[in-house]
């Protein structure tokens, strides 16, 4: 159509009722996360964390003139269900962007669907490898990949002197993936493995699987799980005496819960955790560390979630970046935009870096990853 | 070896909670012909009943207990009393639907009570296990142990040993014969609905302080004690018992030395040739309880 004056005055009389009428509507973020089933803690805390994150920018006047407005949707911790929420919160909600979807195996359920609606999504907790290897170019992690967490873990492993690991990893995509790099990390250091055992993310009872690692020749048991399932190992380790190394993986372990719930059980267990909310002056923020714990003992909420929620507050500022410089709230600006992301999270820079096969990169930034351990139920940071 | 007994006193230990849990809804199924698809529910109310009276009320534990079980007998009671002594001659499609609604109320209604974060219930027990040679249990996990068979003794007795009993059993052989006799048969239903439901909730109350409360927990319980009671002979007391520990010990020897990836599945391998072989159960005596 040739271009007269009427049409472009038309055109700009459209354009122009079309973004006022948008300056008062609010730009959705979707939010996928587990608040009901086997990791309704943990996805609990990440909303929490978001929510303030939320909260903070619409006090500073939102995002490109706008305010944001979540939509929390929870995904049962199923990855069936974290798919239908994704897509229910792109085609219904029409939100341009999404959080999600804590777990791996989540996250994974739900990346054909971001390709499907060319919809992009900042995954703040997820450590399988394949979510930003697989070629979704709608992913951007904020979160360590277990490659990152094992190679972190490489020193320390030498420090311990390990000599022979046996594996106890949650059954999914998650717990598979911790064990298959930290196994290939553990043994280019000489360091034997052992058994690799596993458990159903819904299981309470892990005492067959103790049993046989009790009976095993390692020196230590690497754990992969969430919060809830760690609290019940502890618990059945000191049930059944057996005392060897644990060191935790995977971030989602909120040590204070630990220690409220499985007591002196958790004694002399190390634990590799992505924020140190204990000493904020040692984060990489110390400033917006300190306003995220203000603001989240502002709230009433327990001091354990704040290793958890960190990921939501900290995915949400990125996902308002993005927004704003990408200029514009759809999905494709949105996605441009986040690789110009370049902000001060609780846990260093984030920053994306291509990963994946080439021309379909997706975003990964690459956060810090410290150890920490507890002994006589109080948490101490272990220098290396 | 150290390692086989190890299993083995873990599955007898954990034999003992899923007898509980069968003998419940057995029992239910046995003398209403009602599959009570809110028996994972009721397993969940004990345990979040427990957390209440222990944790919220700070009542001492072991009194908690009883007051967690009481709790599960008069809920029991009044949804048998609301929800099936209406649908007494409806067919078994609609009870089982209710039930099914009823589960879906009770278990949302704990997640909008208690939200969705698991509570711990901390036990008076002492932190160090009980130490037999290689052989360790955790106290809290022996105490469980022996009040299931309690328990379990207890409604035996009940059964096969007091006038209810005698009532019940009479009830389950022929509902109008024991109607002509002067049985009080709408009583005998809320009366087996109420001690199904209080065993129920007893499960929980007693694995409640062991693992975490949550209001998801009573799913995989509610799987296990359908598994225990089709393996055992729909209606079967002592089957039940024997199915806890049969499913127990298949779980526990199948994690340890086959695969712990299945352990959940090594009870419904074992359920699938139980069924093939003997599809009334290992223990059923047609038209009869006790």
């Amino acid at each position: 159509m040739p271009l007269t004056r009427r049409t472009t005055l038309a055109a700009m009389a459209f354009a122009f009722m079309a973004s006022s009428a948008m300056a008062a509507d609010p730009i959705k973020i979707g939010v996928n996360q587990p608040l009901t089933g086997a990791f309704a803690a943990s996805g609990t805390y990440v909303v929490n964390g978001a929510k303030i994150a939320a909260d903070e920018i619409n006090a500073k006047g939102g995002v490109l003139g706008r305010k944001i407005e979540l939509v929390i949707e929870d995904n049962k911790s199923n990855p069936t269900e974290a798919a239908a929420v994704a897509e229910k919160l792109i085609t219904s909600d029409k939100v341009p962007v999404l959080l999600g979807a804590w777990g791996s195996s989540l996250t994974l359920a739900t990346m054909p669907k971001l390709e499907e609606y060319s919809v992009p999504m900042v995954v703040e907790t997820s450590s399988s490898g394949k979510i930003t290897t697989s070629g979704n170019p709608f992913v951007f992690r904020i979160s360590p990949p277990s490659a990152v967490e094992a190679e972190a873990f490489e020193p320390i492993a030498k420090k311990l002197g390990l000599k022979k690991v046996d594996f106890l990893v949650i059954n999914n995509d998650w717990g598979r993936g911790a064990a298959d790099d930290f196994s290939k990390m553990l043994k280019a250091n000489g360091v034997q493995v052992g058994l690799v055992e596993t458990m159903d993310q819904t299981s309470q009872d892990m005492s067959a699987q103790l049993a046989k690692l009790k009976a095993s020749d390692a020196d230590t048991i690497m754990v992969t799980a969430a919060v809830d399932q760690l609290t019940l190992l502890f618990k059945q380790m000191a049930a059944l005496g057996l005392k060897k190394r644990v060191i935790t993986t995977g971030g989602s372990q909120n040590p204070d819960q630990i220690i409220a719930q499985a007591g002196s059980a958790a004694n002399d267990t190390l634990h590799l955790t992505t924020f140190l909310p204990w000493w904020p002056e040692k984060t990489p923020n110390a400033e917006a560390t300190s306003y995220f714990l203000g603001e989240w003992k502002k709230r009433g909420f327990e001091f354990a979630g704040v290793t958890e929620s960190f990921r939501g507050y900290d995915g949400i500022r990125t996902i308002a970046a993005g927004i704003a410089a990408g200029g514009a709230a759809d999905p494709a600006s949105i996605q441009k935009g986040l690789w110009a992301v370049n902000l001060s999270g609780l846990n260093g820079p984030i920053k994306f870096e291509k990963s994946g096969p080439k021309g379909k990169e997706s975003g990964q930034s690459k956060p810090q990853v410290y150890l920490i351990e507890i002994k006589d139920q109080k948490i101490g940071h272990v220098q290396l | 070896m150290d390692q086989l007994l190890q299993h083995c006193v873990n599955a007898l230990v954990l034999g003992g909670t899923y007898a509980l849990l069968g003998i419940g809804l057995t029992l239910i199924f046995g003398i209403m012909n009602v599959v009570n698809f809110t028996h994972g529910a009721l397993y969940t109310f004990g345990a979040y009943a427990m957390y209440l009276a222990a944790v919220g009320l700070g009542i001492n534990f072991y009194l908690a207990l009883p007051v967690a079980v009481v709790a599960g007998l008069v809920l029991g009671a009044a949804i048998e009393f609301t929800l099936l002594r209406p649908l007494r001659r409806s067919d078994i499609d609609t009870t089982m639907l209710v039930m099914i609604g009823a589960g879906i109320i009770l278990q949302s209604g704990a997640l909008w009570i208690f939200g969705g974060v698991a509570k711990a219930i901390p036990n008076p027990m002492p932190d160090q296990p009980l130490n037999i040679g290689p052989v360790s249990v955790a106290w809290v996990r022996l105490f469980v142990f022996a009040a299931a068979l309690v328990l379990i003794g207890v409604t035996y007795l009940t059964i096969n040993r007091t006038r209810l009993g005698r009532a019940m059993r009479a009830t389950f052989q022929d509902h109008d014969t024991a109607a002509l006799m002067g049985v009080n048969v709408s009583l005998i239903y809320t009366a087996t609905f109420a001690i199904g439901s209080a065993l129920a909730a007893a499960a929980g109350a007693l694995l409640g302080p062991v693992y975490v409360v949550f209001p998801q927990m009573g799913d995989l319980a509610a799987v296990k004690a359908f598994a225990i009671v089709i393996l055992g002979g729909l209606g079967s007391i002592p089957g039940a018992t024997i199915g806890g520990f049969i499913l127990a010990f298949a779980e526990e020897i199948g994690a340890g030395y086959i695969s712990s990836g299945y352990r959940d599945a090594m009870g419904f391998i074992i359920i699938i040739a139980v069924l093939l072989a003997k599809p009334t159960g290992l223990f059923a005596r047609a038209e009869r309880i006790g």
